[in-house]
């Protein structure tokens, strides 16, 4: 594949929906549950019977701009709702009520977190808005039809719209990584691509290197991952400039992209030319939000991931990698706080929630939440270490164990009896058994080769099935050796 | 501004009404003498008002985030003209090919 | 409480008297005599336990756009034929409440769009007061049911002036609230930034407690509004009869074009004098932008209706055109079989003033000659006047079939159109006859001074007497 990039600058924008997490629906009182049966969350409202009107969640307007404070927008005091007309018959008033001229905020700032990148990268967000989800379309349940399901249609959601500020798959990435983190950290969201709740469409277009004038961009659609978006990215950047050096257009259009070949095609022509015809939603009075609201609104934000590593940063002196690990989501974040606060010791505690504990949890594919060692726990195991009632080997052990059994690590040690041994008369008696066993090597180590310390300390750890506590052996060998 | 037959036919496919071509002509002139009398509209100086979006005063009232669906005595399935399963069904898309 | 059963039940005989069905007047739409009587029963028992209920037994007749149990809501079209609502709306559960039964649901122009009533899927309606001529519209079914005598109320609805049109065509009171003052919650929108539940009435009376039985804000309409509600229309009946010193009352130029019927300012210019003689102060005052009201209403309510209009699409519920190929025909062949022509000449009319490049032009400069409309109002209103009075209608009843053209008909509006685009309250009173045809007068006060209006209503009312119907 021909690399584009040392002639060509790929340019993108993203469109991200994201759907809030509120007990009911947007503009009635519908569960927004996942999972019911198809059309049971359903009511006059949101089925658009005739006659029925909408009510604004409080909830959906507090999360919404919780997120516009937490992404540095400027909240508009007065945002105006307005209706998208367009027919599909998973949208069942014909229209859509978004929000158009007067979103609930505009100009904001994502700081993108770059992996290998220290700085961080500032990425302008043009305007978010809040508006309605759509029902579910099946359209390969049943031969010739289509089947509808509006348990959906009315969940609120924000759409956070960036500008084309981005330059590569990897920044796109970025930036959708930074913004699925802070949305978690801000409990607006569940966040999740696999179950929808958050959806992106990419813009992309490719231009000259230096070159002023944005180029045509196509839409990419259909991409459920992260990684996709990025390899959607490429695969579309790759297509245009493939395009512009054979000396074609680019066509403005929408691509979709196909996760099993790895390419992007054309999405069939819809036959009819889309105009939305918006107007304020007469329905609804503007959203008046008043300063005060905004301030009671910014004091409900929890700890947001930026100030959370400041805070690490200081209290507990962790690195950037470790920063990286501990904070990627808000769970491990307050998993680890949990440990490194009862344990003391913060560097410790990271160690084993990026050693063992990650290497569980990718083990099983789970999640920090209602993991089976709980983090006062983790903490007792790591004490145990400190104090050097366990080798390292055996805390493994130990640790496996307890995640099976969820006993708690005295618990587990005593059963397995583990517990590491730093008597003198017992440790000497170990290496004197050692002794016996490696004449050879003990003879050359009394004459003075001290690199064979690590095979005698070896034979000892294995003399006492690992219990010896090997920073003690080394010492005790010290006076065999001239 | 006058309504061609073009713009009636493009707007009845925005509206999902099907014209048939002989009622064009005669739908585009209703439209344009209808139209007609909205041009004093145009004279207007308008530039001192600002239009309120509803006619209520205040902004819109928030509701509490409660489950409190407004009751019915039917259910969307048997309001609707065809269902199965749960799901409400329509005539597939003319875009979708059957699987 | 025998005689709350004993009422309803006639109420429902007259509704289902064949003169007033499909082959006679063609006012009524639907009846469910089993439902009404079971309600009446059900008032008659909370009555007879010491409920106090404002309208106890009192059988009324509902527009067949608001969202009733027991008996189907068509809005007059064939794209709801057969349609019960599965919820009702606010208005209806309130009135209820205070103890009103529903006797019959009425017929009216389809989706309220007209000014005649001929405009419905069911056939047109005739006026009771001569069956060649037409009830006026979009409301005519609950005017012509007053007029007819099948009840003392009725309740319809308004966009533009479709309760006090044919109010003031059939001889009597009709009423349009302010805007927000009585829940839209279960009113089938058309114009929604218009729409308004209004009342028809034998009194002015009747149609206060009415009114004020449905007022009120409510959680399921967010531009309903939190404005108390006068308790009783008790003050109407203290003032009945009594002066209208240090009232008011403007007489707006506008109004009384030269181009108006001499007989029908004659009768206007005796209320005038029979008010001055009431004791109210007339002073002549200037609406200058009553004469875009027309045009405004014309862009403002298509525009809204064709995407209110757009749930209609045979997915959820109604009639499916069930012999369609693919969806895009599905939705064309349903909206085309169901929809009347006037529909679809205002879906048409919305969905082009709304659309790429029109918008500016079209719909937000109508909103923006709207807002000077309601400006005019504000500035009269500031300046002292209590209450405008002015001709409810340019023409008395016209003929059925007299008016073929679109906008000719549009124009039977003027007068009324102002305060749906204003929100202003208004009434239209019985003030005379002209060849034995109604005329009707009408109030208007600045907006939630529903109080005045009903004072000064019934202070005229009660002053023409025998003469308002003569």
């Amino acid at each position: 594949m021909t690399d584009w990039s040392t002639k060509y600058e790929m340019v993108v924008g993203l469109e991200v929906h994201v759907q809030l997490k509120t007990r009911s629906k947007a503009f009635c009182g519908c569960s927004t549950d996942f999972g019911a049966p198809p059309n049971v969350n359903t009511c006059p409202v949101c089925l658009a019977l005739p006659g029925a009107l909408p009510a604004v969640n409080a909830e959906a307007v507090r999360l919404a701009v919780r997120a516009a404070i937490a992404l540095e927008f400027t909240i508009n005091h007065t945002s105006v709702f307005a209706r998208k007309n367009y027919f599909y018959p998973d949208l069942p008033k014909g229209y859509q009520i978004s929000q158009f001229d007067q979103p609930v905020a505009v100009h904001g700032t994502l700081h993108a977190r770059i992996p290998g990148e220290a700085k961080l990268r500032d990425i302008a967000i043009t305007r978010l808005h809040m508006e309605e989800d759509a029902g579910k379309s099946i359209h390969d349940r049943y031969p010739h039809m289509t089947a509808i399901d509006l348990n959906r249609a009315g969940v609120p959601l924000i759409e956070i719209v960036s500008e084309p500020d981005m330059r590569s798959p990897a920044e796109a990435g970025a930036y959708l990584r930074t913004l699925k983190q802070l949305l978690e950290y801000a409990e607006i969201s569940d966040v999740s691509m696999e179950e929808g709740s958050l959806r992106v469409d990419a813009n992309v277009s490719a231009r000259l290197h230096g070159a002023a004038k944005l180029g045509t961009k196509t839409e990419v659609k259909n991409v459920n991952s992260f990684s996709a978006v990025e390899k959607s990215l490429q695969a579309e950047f790759d297509r245009q400039c493939a395009l512009l050096e054979s000396g074609d257009s680019v066509e403005q259009m929408t691509m979709i992209w196909d996760a099993t070949t790895g390419t992007v095609r054309p999405a069939r022509s819809k036959e009819e030319s889309h105009d939305y015809r918006y107007f304020p939603e007469p329905d609804l009075p503007p959203l008046i939000l008043d300063e005060d609201y905004v301030t009671r609104v910014r004091k409900g934000i929890p700890e947001l991931p930026q100030q959370l590593r400041e805070r690490f940063t200081s209290e507990f002196g962790l690195s950037d990698a470790e920063l990286d690990a501990v904070t990627d989501d808000p769970q491990t974040a307050m998993y680890f706080e949990g440990v490194a606060h009862a344990h003391g010791d913060a560097k410790h505690a990271a160690k084993w929630v990026m050693g063992e504990v990650a290497a569980a949890l990718n083990e099983s594919g789970t999640k920090i939440r209602g993991f089976a060692v709980r983090a006062h726990q983790l903490a007792e195991l790591l004490d145990m270490i400190r104090d050097g009632k366990l080798s390292h080997t055996a805390a493994k052990a130990v640790f496996a164990t307890m995640l099976a059994s969820g006993k708690s690590a005295p618990v587990v040690v005593a059963e397995l009896g583990v517990t590491q041994v730093g008597d003198d008369a017992q440790l000497e008696a170990w290496i004197q058994e050692a002794f016996a066993d490696l004449p050879d090597e003990t003879a050359r180590f009394r004459a003075g080769e001290k690199k064979l310390t690590g095979v005698l300390v070896g034979a000892v750890m294995k003399k006492s099935k690992g219990r010896a506590d090997p920073k003690k052996v080394n010492a005790l060998l010290g006076k065999y050796s001239k | 501004m006058a309504v061609t037959e073009t713009d009636v036919r493009k707007i009845a496919d925005l509206a999902r009404l099907s014209i048939a071509d002989s009622e064009l002509p005669a739908m585009a002139a209703q439209m344009n003498s209808i139209l007609a009398n909205m041009d004093a509209l145009t004279q207007i100086d308008t530039s001192t008002v600002t239009p309120s979006v509803t006619a209520t005063p205040g902004g819109a009232p928030l509701r509490p985030d409660a489950v409190a669906p407004i009751p019915m005595n039917s259910t969307a399935q048997l309001l609707a003209p065809e269902s199965r399963d749960g799901f409400i069904l329509v005539p597939r898309l003319g875009t979708h090919e059957d699987v | 409480m025998e005689n709350i059963i004993d009422n309803v039940s006639e109420a429902v005989d007259r509704a289902t008297d064949p003169k007033v069905g499909s082959g006679g007047l063609n006012i009524i739409i639907a009846t469910n005599r089993e439902a009404s009587l079971s309600a009446a029963e059900q008032v008659s028992v909370a009555y007879g336990g010491g409920d106090t209920m404002a309208l106890a037994g009192v059988p009324i007749v509902v527009k067949d756009n608001i969202a009733t149990f027991d008996m189907p809501t068509t809005c007059g079209s064939r794209i709801l034929a057969a349609y019960t609502s599965p919820y009702e709306a606010t208005a209806i559960t309130r009135l209820r409440a205070a103890g009103a039964v529903v006797v019959a649901k009425s017929n009216m122009d389809e989706f309220a769009m007209g000014s005649s009533t001929e405009t419905s899927a069911y056939g047109m309606t005739r006026n009771p007061l001569d069956p060649e001529r037409s009830p006026g519209g979009s409301s005519g079914g609950s005017a012509a049911a007053v007029a007819a005598g099948i009840t003392r109320v009725a309740l319809g609805t308004e966009t533009g002036g479709s309760v006090r049109q044919p109010a003031a065509f059939c001889g009597v009171v009709g009423v349009k609230p302010t805007y927000g003052r009585v829940s839209r919650f279960g009113l089938v929108a058309f114009g929604s930034s218009l729409d308004q539940i209004g009342v028809f009435a034998r009194t002015v009376r009747e149609a206060a407690a009415v009114t004020y039985a449905m007022a009120g804000a409510d959680q399921y309409d967010s531009t309903s509004a939190d404005v108390p509600v006068p308790v009783a229309p008790a003050e109407i009946e203290a003032h009945r009869g009594k002066t209208l010193n240090g009232v008011t009352i403007g007489i707006p130029s506008e109004y009384f074009p030269e181009s108006l019927d001499a007989p029908m300012r004659a009768r206007c210019d005796a209320a005038i004098e029979a008010l001055r003689g009431l004791g109210a102060k007339i002073v002549d005052v200037s609406l200058p932008h009553t004469s875009l009201a027309v045009p405004v209403y014309y862009v403002i309510a298509p525009a809204e209706a064709s995407s209110n209009l757009a749930r209609f699409d045979g997915v959820r519920y109604g009639p499916r055109a069930a012999d369609s190929i693919d969806l895009r025909e599905m939705y064309e062949n349903t909206r085309t079989r169901g929809f009347g022509d006037e529909v679809k000449r205002r879906i048409l009319i919305g969905t082009y003033v709304l659309s790429h490049g029109y918008y500016d032009a079209y719909y937000r400069k109508a909103q923006a000659v709207r807002a000077l409309i309601s400006r005019d109002f504000d500035k009269v209103f500031a300046s002292g006047v209590d209450a405008l009075f002015t001709p409810t209608t340019p023409t008395p009843a016209f003929k059925l079939g007299a008016v073929t053209d679109p906008y000719e008909m549009y124009m039977s509006d003027i007068f009324t159109a102002t305060a749906n685009l204003a929100g202003v309250p208004a009434i239209s009173i019985p003030i005379g006859r002209v060849e034995g045809l109604p005329v009707g007068g009408q109030f208007i006060t600045s907006h939630f001074d529903e109080p005045r209006m009903f004072q000064v209503a019934a202070a005229l009312e009660a002053t023409l007497g025998d003469e308002a119907h003569s």
